[in-house]
């Protein structure tokens, strides 16, 4: 086996032992609340503003691109059925997913890392506090809570960007948009693109602070730290939503 | 109020070792890869005095204190920190024990997303879990009052000189009231005065508090002014021990390149 494939592999290794001892520890007291809600409210504060903003541009760009081939079949009427269909199964948790790795991932691999390569988390490690668990546990808890609500978030400004969108060319009001939205929409499609977002919000926290937290080689591995945390998590949330599509399609909720 | 740092004859100590042992390294010796750092280390640290452990660069120092703070487990030995074998405590166990010790980095490594009321809280915060605010704020203007920087209470450490955040550093080392602090290279990166205040603030703290140091450094002048005691590690093991005095007159040619 080539050297290429052995890191790769070990890698796969040491990230599943720190995704079980961030179940270990998360599971025992002492349990870090004052923290937990903290970094909520960081990372999702800090997210909100992109999020929404991406958000908002895809819903509108969506509609304003779907419109002409929509009309040439003669099914103009049913732009907020298609997009609103797209937006929540698919596009919405995967982009709002993909722009809080980018914004996240990299920010705790950052901060992990450049707390590590200063020493910082042997500080805390040896003034007797738990730093897998002040500093790990709560982030993981807080991307896997916090991404599905922003995703719901992005969701509903999406459609209300496809709502000016329509509105560019026709005259449809606010009521009778969202009822053809809502009449579009099923449970089978929203309950398996929110529970995958739960998956894609672990990732996102497993890889920034697994990589931030085994930083090495000072700022520049920092750097690097930040850097692949983006492309793993990214990479990882594509793999999760192919099998979350496979498992939706087996149970026969596609 | 400050804390005196103007250098006094009685500062300059002759005090020999003594007293009950309250850290003990037995045969230690680890190695990474084909290194061997540490190899058959032993050495002794009394209850009350300050030891300073000299060392060449890369010679093992860091790693010597890493080991007696449970980061780095030894391949071999038994480390004891007062009466307890580090390397075969529980987690919790190892947890409880490093809070009666003090450990001032080399980086000095304080949170830098916090303020310096927040960084000298933190510990307070996780350990003593019945003070109130009112006593949580005395313990800090005490402990920034110790190191003479009660009016950076709240700044950030980035908005501090490098001296300032090494005396930070010690102030948050002490707010637990530690009966041993080990100090990893305290003056490196600073210039003599400073590293001088430095040094004799460490003595002020172990007369006002009568805790026991570990002092690693390859500073002489710090050395000079804080050792009761001074060992030297050479080759992974400690070469010569002794008072700074007899030392510096050895006729070892080992011993005497550290003082020439």
């Amino acid at each position: 086996m080539n050297e290429g494939w052995r890191t790769f592999f070990s890698e796969i290794g040491d990230m599943t032992r720190f995704a079980n001892r961030f179940f270990y520890e998360g599971a025992r007291p002492r349990y870090e609340w004052e923290e937990l809600l903290r970094q909520c409210y960081k990372i999702g504060n800090k997210s909100l503003p992109l999020v929404g903003l991406t958000g908002f541009i895809l819903g509108l760009v969506l509609t304003i691109q779907l419109r002409p081939n929509m009309a040439y079949y003669g099914v103009e009427s049913k732009l907020p059925d298609m997009v609103a269909i797209a937006i929540v199964r698919e596009i919405g948790p995967v982009l709002t997913a993909l722009v809080f790795a980018g914004k996240i991932s990299s920010s705790i691999g950052a901060e992990l890392g450049s707390m590590r390569v200063t020493e910082q988390i042997d500080a805390m490690e040896v003034s007797g506090t738990n730093p897998f668990k002040y500093l790990v546990v709560t982030r993981i808890i807080a991307t896997t809570l916090m991404l599905p609500i922003l995703t719901l978030l992005s969701d509903a400004i999406s459609l209300y960007g496809c709502y000016l969108g329509v509105n560019i060319r026709d005259i449809v009001s606010f009521g009778l948009f969202y009822r053809q939205v809502f009449d579009a929409l099923s449970f089978s499609d929203v309950i398996p693109a929110f529970i995958k977002t739960f998956f894609f919000g672990f990732a996102v926290g497993l890889v920034g602070c697994y990589k931030g937290y085994h930083s090495q080689k000072g700022t520049e591995g920092v750097g690097r730290s930040a850097n692949s945390a983006v492309v793993v998590s990214s990479l990882l949330i594509f793999i999760l939503d192919l099998v979350a599509v496979q498992v939706t399609d087996i149970l026969g909720i596609n | 109020m400050a804390m005196q740092v103007e250098e006094s004859p009685s500062i300059l100590k002759t005090k020999t070792a003594s007293g009950e042992p309250v850290i003990a390294v037995s045969n230690v010796s680890i190695a990474f890869g084909n290194n061997q750092v540490l190899n058959n280390f032993n050495l002794i640290l009394y209850k009350g005095e300050n030891l300073a452990v000299l060392g060449k660069s890369g010679s093992g120092k860091s790693v010597l204190i890493k080991c007696i703070i449970g980061l780095l487990k030894p391949d071999e030995g038994d480390i004891n920190v007062l009466g307890e074998n580090v390397a075969a405590l529980e987690q919790e166990s190892l947890d409880a024990l490093r809070v009666k010790i003090g450990f001032l980095f080399q980086s000095n490594a304080l949170y830098d997303s916090m303020t310096v009321r927040e960084n000298l809280e933190f510990p307070l915060r996780r350990h003593g879990v019945d003070l109130s605010q009112t006593e949580i704020d005395a313990l800090v203007i005490e402990a920034l009052e110790n190191v003479g920087l009660r009016h950076t209470v709240n700044m950030m450490p980035v908005e501090l000189s490098g001296g300032m955040r090494k005396r930070i550093a010690l102030a948050r080392t002490l707010i637990l009231k530690p009966e041993i602090i080990l100090y990893d290279e305290p003056t490196t990166g600073l210039d003599p005065i400073t590293g001088k205040e430095i040094s004799l603030l460490m003595v002020e703290i172990q007369k006002k508090y009568n805790t026991s140091s570990l002092i690693i450094t390859h500073d002489m002048n710090c050395v000079r002014r804080t050792a009761d005691r001074v060992a030297i590690l050479l080759d992974g093991r400690c070469y010569a021990e002794g008072i700074f005095k007899d030392l510096e007159q050895s006729k070892d040619k080992a011993i005497k390149q550290f003082f020439e």
